[in-house]
């Protein structure tokens, strides 16, 4: 049947470009064809916002030449009359690898490979702008005709391998023009994603931060590259230049990706187009706030299979929300005026595209606005707006006519033309058969009931209201039905074949029956086929559950106000000198302490009785891997250029959890791969708060450096330099060494902004401190001597497990510390490690912190903390102050928080109990005078949450019973990440 | 020459020998201890304020409230007003002295080749030595079964207690109990194995449950028959069938406890405990109604799912108990050996979160003895008992208190001192003589 149809369309296409003048011709004569092909009395959508009734419209040598309510029509015309039809102009996808090659993929080795394959191009394989879509592109009609089904005249596709991936190009589907015609741009878009490219195994980036990185240092060298400062010849900076005024597209699968390619585009004054995930309406603001148009693939969560209750206990609230609520994604962009266009990227166009947009209709996308994100804003966007997604003079008669209004269910689309060329779907021509008739056959008559779509039609056949078997076809308008015996016993056949008349009241034709005998039969209709009942479903009110910052459990569907707060009678744990203040009241305005004493007046703050509880600044954690989407970037053995600020998670609910543990400030250190790792991320806990709100201003910028087993693979294979406490020396000097005189070269004609050299200048010009991850003591000595020998000072050991061996070298030097309580045993290097260690070096004068580095641990540091009062007989006050000042301290943000000062944020914790007690345990936690957490608000919030999961599965059963697709639940692992177990290193 | 580096090395070793050896082993007891003044903690729930203890003989021969009792207080009187005394704490599911250093292969001995493994035992493994066990003394933690890890039937445990020269002076209760890991209906791709992490329904579950019920059946038609060949599997499997070695299986699901109820009834197994036991609330009383106490895995744990309460796992111990099932802690999971030490803070934190600090204080010590089947004589203070209990300067279950200054096991005064104490006292003194110089 399709196969068919497109046969006739062969024959049918009366509009072929033919603009290939000077091409010379060896299958028949040279022809021209410039005749007008007019329709008429159309209904005809100019664009989203125009319509003409009973229009008209020409068109020759594939493009518009009139559009109106009357036209001139030309003498050489055809002229076919749309009366009762409707006309589109056809859709653009703008995300699409049509008519390429899968890439191939690098073949697996066994260690890792550290430099480029590629020479000739730049220093990374996964910069590849030098792709071209247009090398590899070859129709693919199979593909062009899914497009067609859907509605598509027109897509940008590409290669969709890489970091920076090349050049797109923009491609109308038609099979019988030669590429010469088909292809409108052959260098349309640019594309970028975060993803490395599979025809290279080079390790770097292995991180999303890597990647960041690894695009702005592209962009730096295709700048100094056109300067002509490079003695070498590469490709790929050369085709990066030459690809910097095309649209730029960024394909991201994530809605925090979709942010952090805007974050990089600004940086560089670059917009992107931004291929989203469909869930933008979790934080339109931000959507809204980056300017960028979207690319949203036309595809909606299905529901999951819940009926096994031990198995739907493993599904995430947000994956079920999603369901509930990403339908009405499209709903929320066009409300907040975020510009999108639709791609049928990841799903399938065939089956998918309608039903899924039919569905974003129902949940309150306009139907204009539906018909701008498929025509005219993928023009504009890709800068071809007086050519495509249009009916205008000029434009490419790219367009599709329906038998009504193409945004509704029963509409059929009859035919997709592009670039003057036909597509035949569904032929225009069909009669109508559905209906319910009488079939008289030998004698007998059946009740034949016809149903369905035009191309799909259905049929059910009974007698003496019992069904027999029956098989019907309908194409051009020819009937064929075959009725096996009512007689199950028998496998007899009637063979039924009419020519259907375009008046369906009676049908007359040929019967075959099962002995051969021929005869004829009659169908007389009853009754008109009875019209669908959708309008029910229609008004299906969907109750869409509010969507909460962050969208999982324990966001909050409205955010928390900050508010002055006076504590009453608390016992305060200042972390100052004034120590330990009984029955002290302490007021917090404007998000700052403002008052520490007795009896102070509330002047209309909220009073909160705290008798009987403890008062504390909030935890401060030196060394977090919590509200991270990726930790180690260990592709190089130095990755000062990658920033843990690209890669904050706001949606992590451990920031949730540490909150109801009292901690409000962390630092998000990289990890412990290499040597010199990347620059920190230092965030207030402010839960419900982008990435971007989360980070604390105010605090100076810090690096991980690691030593040990980790950066030296002990633990696993690798064959990266170093190897030994030898070569980790040599990488420092090294580094530092190569900083130095990157800096004197700032002045050369041929110098070169490098993003890693820039950081670690930074370290040794003291503008960047240093949080170094150590364990023994020779190599906690050996740093301290590189820095030194540079010229500066280490800030911070952390971990730093034998830093009680080094205390008096460490004094001298001038570092912190921060440490574990009491791990140790784990690995070799941690074989000496006490936990008598924070004492001894508390004792030796300098400034200690405990930290966790770990999500579970960081939970309870005030317990960890308590530790040193049992290990080493440290005073309660001391123990204190290592979870508050005194990490604050190495924070060099003490004079913000870490302890109760007035003038200082008012990030406090109120405790039920002594706050170093096993007993004690936040109630509420503030940061910068919003609660944050709230112990009588989390129990509550406990009840909803299990009343919305409730919710939710009852929907998911009713929509499983009524016939939906849906899913088998999967739940995703969430990885857990330290810098001190073997397995997450990597 | 030669004879001054030997010499050299002599004092080398003598002195490296005094920092870096185990600590000896405490003898047999030989006189009486008697224990006056301190708030006894009994471990069954109950406290005697200003009590008097009487340790004779390795045994405990008098708990009583000080004010009570006019008898002679016989041998070393310890004063011990204003402190603490505690029963011993017991790690139960434990690897303790089977791992020194995690990262180093040649120092770990948890886990054999194998799917069905009755037969190994843990107990000749046991590192009486490790640098790790002595380390938990310190903290009151004086017990703890030693269990193999591995596949379905990983081996068969021991108990011992932590100050012995060598694995059979410091077994308690030898060979006390098999341990399964019951298959799971959910499974995660081995991600190591490029599989997809995610979990999965395991379509393995039930041909999992069937082989392991397979193995149960032939163990024992083979020990009701001639036994004309030797099978070390269904030869350990005796005493499981008898009554002497206790079922311990590992896991979490509450589908998969119900079927290892049913698992339970049909190979008539008597005592069967379950470790672990994260969705266990869902079917507490089916395991209250069936005698099956649970070893709930350490409290400082996350929650598994994000919608779960952030204090659940603080809190399950209790929240099984409230439904009438016997509980006790294990502290299984990552750096379980040197956090085993936490257990009591375990406990603590389990009181934080609601329940009473006596009911809190048994889920380390009657309970865990209940369970292990040592509770005639470890787990609580009482007359006739072992004389295994320590005395600290505070409440044992909070970090501020949990200052031991004296422990004893089977009456024998041990050692509080670790390679750790020494490397502090080492570096504390380097320091001070540095000051002083």
């Amino acid at each position: 049947m399709k196969l068919k149809l497109l046969i006739l369309g062969v024959f049918l296409c009366s509009c072929v470009l033919h603009s290939q003048e000077y091409f010379p011709k060896n299958d028949g004569v040279k022809t021209r064809n410039t005749n007008y092909t007019v329709f008429k009395n159309a209904r005809i959508h100019t664009d989203p916002q125009n319509v003409i009734e009973n229009g008209m419209f020409a068109i020759t040598e594939g493009k518009i030449t009139a559009v109106g309510k009357s036209i001139d029509i030309p003498e050489n015309s055809i002229v076919i009359d749309l009366k009762g039809k409707e006309v589109y102009p056809s859709f653009i996808d703008l995300f699409s690898d049509f008519g390429i090659p899968e890439p191939k993929k690098a073949e697996a080795g066994n260690t890792p490979q550290y430099d480029a394959a590629r020479e000739g191009f730049y220093w990374n394989d996964h910069i590849r702008p030098d792709t071209e879509a247009i090398s590899h592109f070859k129709f693919d009609s199979k593909e062009a005709e899914k497009y067609h089904q859907a509605g598509f005249g027109v897509v940008n596709t590409h290669v969709p391998d890489g970091i920076i991936r090349g050049a797109g190009m923009l491609v109308a589907l038609t099979p019988e023009v030669s590429e010469g015609d088909r292809i409108l741009e052959g260098r349309s878009s640019q594309y970028l994603s975060l993803d490395k490219s599979v025809q290279s195994r080079q390790s770097y980036p292995t991180s999303t931060m890597g990647a960041m990185a690894l695009i702005r240092q592209a962009y730096l060298d295709a700048k100094w590259y056109a300067e002509g400062h490079a003695k070498n010849k590469d490709l790929a900076l050369e085709a990066l230049n030459r690809n910097k005024n095309l649209v730029q597209i960024f394909a991201t699968d994530n809605l925090l990706d979709e942010f952090r390619a805007d974050k990089v585009g600004d940086e560089f004054g670059i917009q992107y187009v931004i291929l989203g995930s469909g869930k933008e309406y979790q934080r339109l603001d931000k959507a809204k706030a980056s300017n960028a148009t979207f690319i949203v693939p036309l595809k909606f969560p299905k529901a999951f299979d819940v009926e096994d209750p031990y198995l739907a206990n493993q599904l995430s609230l947000e994956e079920m929300r999603e369901w509930n609520q990403a339908p009405a994604n499209l709903k929320m962009l066009s409300e907040k005026e975020v510009p999108f266009t639709l791609t049928t990227h990841s799903i399938d166009a065939e089956k998918d595209f309608k039903t899924n947009l039919l569905k974003a209709i129902e949940y309150g996308l306009p139907k204009a606005e539906a018909l701008a994100a498929l025509t005219t804003v993928p023009a504009k966007t890709i800068d071809q707006e007086n050519k495509l997604g249009v009916i205008k003079e000029g434009a490419w008669a790219n367009f599709l006519i329906t038998s009504g209004d193409y945004f509704e269910k029963e509409t059929t689309l009859y035919e997709n033309w592009v670039q003057g060329e036909k597509k035949i779907l569904s032929s225009i021509d069909a009669t109508d058969i559905t209906g319910n008739y009488n079939l008289k056959v030998n004698g007998k008559t059946y009740e034949l009931k016809i149903s369905g779509d035009p191309v799909k039609l259905k049929s059910e056949v009974k007698t003496n209201n019992s069904k027999i078997g029956s098989k019907l076809s309908f194409e051009n308008n020819w009937m064929n039905l075959l009725l096996s015996s009512p007689d199950t016993t028998k496998s007899d056949f009637i063979r039924l074949v009419a020519n259907v008349p375009s008046e369906t009241k009676q049908i007359s034709g040929k019967a075959i029956l099962q002995n051969g005998n021929e005869t004829t039969f009659q169908v007389i209709k009853a009754s008109e086929a009875e019209k669908k009942d959708d309008m029910k479903k229609d008004k299906e009110i969907h109750n869409l559950l509010p969507v909460t910052y962050p969208n999982i459990a324990y966001g909050f569907s409205s955010k928390p106000q900050q508010q002055n707060v006076l504590f009453k009678n608390a016992t305060v744990w200042t972390s100052e000198e004034d120590g330990v203040l009984e029955n002290t009241d302490v007021l917090v305005k404007n998000g700052e302490i403002v008052k520490i004493g007795a009896g102070i007046n509330a002047g209309g703050a909220k009073v909160i009785d705290a008798t009987g509880k403890h008062l504390t600044a909030g935890i401060v954690d030196e060394h977090s891997h919590i509200a991270a989407s990726a930790i180690n970037e260990a592709g190089h053995n130095s990755s000062a250029e990658v920033q843990m600020e690209d890669v904050v998670d706001p949606t992590d609910i451990d920031i949730y959890r540490n909150l109801a543990g009292g901690v409000t400030t962390i630092q998000l250190l990289h990890g412990s791969a290499n040597p010199i790792g990347g620059q920190s991320a230092i965030l207030k806990l402010k839960w419900g708060e982008s990435a971007e709100d989360m980070i604390f201003e105010q605090a100076p910028p810090f690096i991980k450096f690691a030593l040990g087993e980790n950066v030296k693979q002990s633990n696993w294979s690798g064959g990266r330099f170093p190897q030994t406490r030898m070569g980790v020396e040599q990488v420092f000097t090294d580094y530092f060494s190569r900083a130095k005189a990157y800096e004197s070269s700032r002045d050369d004609s041929d110098f070169r902004k490098d993003l890693e050299m820039e950081t670690i200048l930074e370290i040794l010009n003291g503008e960047r401190f240093v949080s170094s991850h150590s364990y023994i003591q020779s190599e906690i000595n050996m740093l301290m001597k590189v820095a030194e020998n540079f010229g500066f000072n280490i800030n911070t050991f952390t971990h730093i497990l034998e830093g009680y061996k080094v205390a008096d070298k460490m004094k001298e030097h001038g570092v912190g510390a921060s440490t574990f309580s009491d791990w140790w045993a784990y690995k070799y290097e941690v074989n000496d490690a006490i936990p008598y260690n924070a004492s001894i070096m508390t004792e030796a004068g300098l400034t200690v912190a405990i930290n966790s580095d770990d999500g579970e641990m960081s939970r309870r540091l005030n317990q960890e903390a308590a530790k040193s009062v049992k290990y080493g007989g440290m005073s309660e006050e001391e123990a204190w102050k290592m979870v508050t000042i005194n990490p604050a301290k190495l924070l060099h943000i003490d004079n913000l928080v870490g302890s109760i000062k007035t003038g200082k944020q008012a990030d406090l914790v109120l405790w039920n109990d002594h706050p170093l007690s096993i007993y004690a345990k936040p109630e509420k936690t503030m940061v910068e005078g919003v609660f944050y957490f709230d112990i009588e608000r989390d129990s509550e919030m406990r009840k909803e949450i299990r009343k919305e999961r409730n919710e939710l599965i009852g929907m998911m059963l009713k929509a499983k019973n009524n016939g939906v697709e849906t899913q088998p639940i999967k739940k995703e692992e969430k990885q857990r990440v330290h810098c001190d177990l073997l397995e997450e290193v990597k | 020459m030669k004879l001054l580096k030997t010499y050299i090395l002599i004092a080398i070793l003598m002195i490296s020998g005094q920092s870096f050896a185990q600590q000896t082993p405490a003898g047999k007891q030989t006189e009486a201890i008697t224990i006056v003044g301190a708030t006894a903690h009994l471990g069954n729930g109950e406290i005697i304020e200003n009590s008097l203890i009487i340790i004779e003989n390795g045994k405990i021969i008098e708990v009583t409230s000080k004010d009570l009792t006019k008898r002679q207080y016989p041998g070393k009187i310890i004063n011990a007003e204003g402190k603490h005394v505690y029963p011993g704490f017991i790690a139960p599911n434990s690897t303790l002295g089977l791992v020194e250093i995690s990262a180093v292969k040649a120092t770990v001995d948890q886990d054999e080749i194998g799917e069905m493994l009755p037969n190994i035992r843990s107990l000749i493994a046991y590192n009486a030595e490790s640098k790790i066990v002595e380390s938990m003394r310190p903290n009151g933690v004086l017990l703890g079964q030693i269990v193999p890890r591995g596949e379905k039937i990983s081996g068969t445990s021991s108990i011992v207690q932590f100050d012995a020269w060598n694995w059979e002076d410091a077994v308690v209760k030898e060979d006390d109990g098999l341990h399964i890991n019951w298959p799971e209906n959910y499974k995660r791709g081995r991600w190591w194995r490029g599989e997809d992490p995610d979990l999965k329904p395991n379509k393995e579950y039930m041909e999992d449950v069937q082989e392991l019920s397979d193995f149960f059946s032939s163990a024992r038609a083979y020990l009701e028959g001639k036994r004309d060949y030797k099978n070390l599997q269904f030869l350990a499997m005796e005493p499981v069938f008898n009554g002497d070695k206790k079922v311990f299986v590992h896991v979490d699901g509450e589908k998969e406890i119900l079927d290892l109820i049913q698992f339970k009834k049909e190979h008539k197994l008597e005592n069967l405990i379950i470790v672990g036991g994260y969705y266990a609330l869902g079917v507490a009383e089916d395991l209250k109604n069936n005698d099956i106490p649970v070893l709930v895995n350490r409290p400082h744990s996350i929650p598994e799912e994000a919608y779960e309460d952030y204090d659940y796992p603080y809190k399950l111990a209790k929240l099984l108990q409230d439904k009438g099932v016997l509980v006790a802690l294990e502290s299984s999971g990552q750096m379980e050996r040197m956090n085993t030490r936490n257990l009591p803070f375990y406990a603590g934190t389990v009181a934080a979160f609601g329940m009473d600090k006596e009911d809190a204080l048994k889920l380390i010590t009657s309970n865990t003895a209940k369970i292990l089947g040592i509770d005639d004589n470890y787990g609580s203070l009482e007359k006739g008992k072992s004389a295994t209990l320590f005395i600290s300067e505070g409440d044992a279950l909070d970090m501020r208190g949990n200052i031991l200054t004296h422990a004893f096991i089977d009456g024998r005064k041990i050692s509080l001192e670790t390679h750790q104490t020494e490397l502090w006292k080492r570096y504390s003194r380097k320091y001070k003589e540095q000051e002083s110089e």
